[in-house]
């Protein structure tokens, strides 16, 4: 069943158009990696489904509902949450207090700060301290264990692996499975295409705010996905990526 | 034992100066909103109360159990209906627009209750102390002033700290549009927020006109002192709040005993100069988060 269809979605910035035309479709279940260069336009359409970008056309189609004009504040009760990129924690709440606030607004469902913190135990031991005395890796623990306490059908996890060392992110990723068997669909924004594939179920490469590859991980060539990474001629992948 | 006195005394009216701080605080430390009409919105506090007690002939403290509604629901309405346009990075709306209500406010009062001074008339309780020694004698309003106020702040306090609503002021305040993706509506916390200092500047307003005579032009004095307050004790800090309040009314008291020397205003004078060596010294406030 699709969660969520997205139709030729344009999005930017005052005059600065950063998405022409996205159809993206993710089905409830699956783990879609969405990959991408700087700039590529993949921060920009997880703030857009998030509802902190307005859309400027297109349609989101949410479980059957247009999204598109939903306040941010309301997508969360929908079922959508989203885990910023650079984490976005409250400085002034302990990190007990970044979890529960994530359930402000949240449906109901197996996550709540027990389940939360069997997932991440590592933040047990913290959950009185200001959440801004973590770790980069304990603060990315805390942003998606946040997103989790809404009960989300959608979580949207833009670059978790974004200024962490390589031993914390594959610890993260160790942890997104979870995600997945509490029900949620996964919607993951990296630029660490390894990491990210190893994970997703299929995926959706941008180029410059248009989609560049659509397909699933062992179904397209490395040399595919690098073509469409870069913006090289089909084929020429191959020699980029040697 | 004068100097004492003073500084008891001081303390006292501190009590006042931190409750007209208190919303102004509350804005400030929620939705960095500077609210010029604060003083005012005291003073038509009272003159609510003025008119509560006209018409039912309560007593004024007992009229607070209507004016702080009325008061809590305009700030309420007013925030949804027109200070929420204002809010942005740039102060200059927010700092215009209420400056123009506190025009309009003081100009309403004008037509409707005249220039003539009020005071709110609490009976025999109004002269009547505590004499704690011979030279030392402490009046109960200005007591009942100071309780209510650290009542008030320690409520807020424990709303701040304890409470779902106090973790989403402190959320919205850190980052709104962070805030907007735990399911937070900012635009309506900001109008509970509003409700809530219009309320507790309802209060002061009250008090003020219990312990002295008020008119229509006396907003921007005790804007003034509110101002003083949240600063020295640190903007956004509820008990930064009740600091700063009680350092104020400390320096008034004081700076009064050189009255005798140099004349009327020497109380005010030295508050203000207070004022500038903290923020002179300590920007962020006493008890205030240093900026980063």
């Amino acid at each position: 069943m699709t969660l969520l269809e997205v139709r030729g979605l344009d999005a930017g910035y005052g005059d600065f158009q950063a998405l022409f035309g996205i159809d993206v479709n993710v089905a409830e279940g699956e783990t879609l990696a969405m990959i991408g260069a700087n700039g590529a336009g993949k921060t920009t359409f997880l703030r857009v489904l998030a509802g902190q970008v307005p859309a400027w056309a297109g349609s989101i189609m949410f479980d059957g509902t247009d999204i598109a004009h939903v306040k941010a504040h309301r997508r969360v009760g929908l079922g959508i949450a989203l885990v910023p990129e650079g984490r976005m924690l409250f400085g002034s709440l302990t990190v007990r207090e970044n979890l529960i606030i994530g359930a402000h607004a949240g449906r109901a469902g197996r996550w709540n700060l027990d389940t939360v913190l069997d997932v991440f135990p590592l933040i047990r031991p913290l959950l009185d301290r200001p959440s801004h005395v973590l770790s980069g890796g304990e603060q990315q623990s805390v942003a998606i264990g946040r997103a989790l306490m809404s009960n989300p059908r959608l979580i949207l996890l833009d670059e978790v692996s974004l200024g962490l060392a390589p031993v914390v992110v594959k610890s993260l990723y160790e942890a997104l499975p979870a995600l997945s068997e509490g029900g949620a669909t996964v919607l993951l924004v990296e630029q660490d295409i390894g990491q990210a594939l190893e994970v997703a179920s299929r995926l959706v490469c941008l180029l410059e705010g248009r989609v560049s590859l659509e397909g699933k991980p062992d179904g397209v060539a490395r040399s595919d996905i690098t073509a469409a990474y870069f913006g090289l001629p089909a084929g020429s992948g191959s020699e980029a990526s040697s | 034992m004068e100097w004492l006195n003073a500084i008891v005394q001081g303390i006292m009216l501190g009590g006042l100066f931190a409750l007209f701080a208190t919303g102004l605080s509350l804005a400030f430390g929620v939705m960095r909103f500077v609210n010029l009409a604060h003083g005012d919105l005291a003073i038509l506090g009272a003159f609510v109360a003025v008119s509560v007690i006209s018409a039912t002939g309560l007593n004024p403290f007992v009229s607070l159990v209507i004016v702080v509604p009325v008061m809590l629901a305009a700030g309420y309405a007013l925030q949804l209906g027109a200070f929420n346009f204002t809010i942005s990075p740039d102060p200059l709306p927010s700092i215009l627009v209420t400056f123009g209500l506190g025009i309009v406010i003081q100009n309403v009062l004008l037509e409707t209750y005249s220039a003539d001074s009020r005071g709110l008339d609490v009976g025999s309780i109004e002269i009547e102390s505590i004499r704690v020694t011979d030279a030392i004698a402490i009046g109960w309003i200005p007591l009942i002033t100071l309780v209510v106020a650290v009542a008030v702040l320690g409520a807020l306090q424990l709303v701040l700290s304890r409470t779902s609503l106090g973790r989403a002021f402190r959320a919205v305040s850190d980052d709104p549009p962070t805030a907007r993706l735990m399911g937070i509506n900012d635009r309506n916390l900001y109008a509970v927020a509003m409700g809530i200092a219009f309320a507790t500047v309802a209060v002061a307003g009250v008090f003020l006109g219990i312990r002295q005579s008020f008119g229509p032009l006396d907003g921007p004095a005790q804007l003034l002192y509110a101002f003083e307050a949240v600063v020295i004790g640190g903007l956004g800090s509820v008990w930064g709040t009740l600091v700063g309040g009680l350092l104020l009314g400390v320096a008034h008291t004081v700076g009064g005993q050189f009255e005798v020397t140099y004349g009327y205003g020497s109380g005010p004078l030295v508050g203000h100069l207070v004022f500038l060596v903290v923020l002179a010294t300590r920007p962020s406030g006493l008890l205030g988060r240093r900026a980063e």
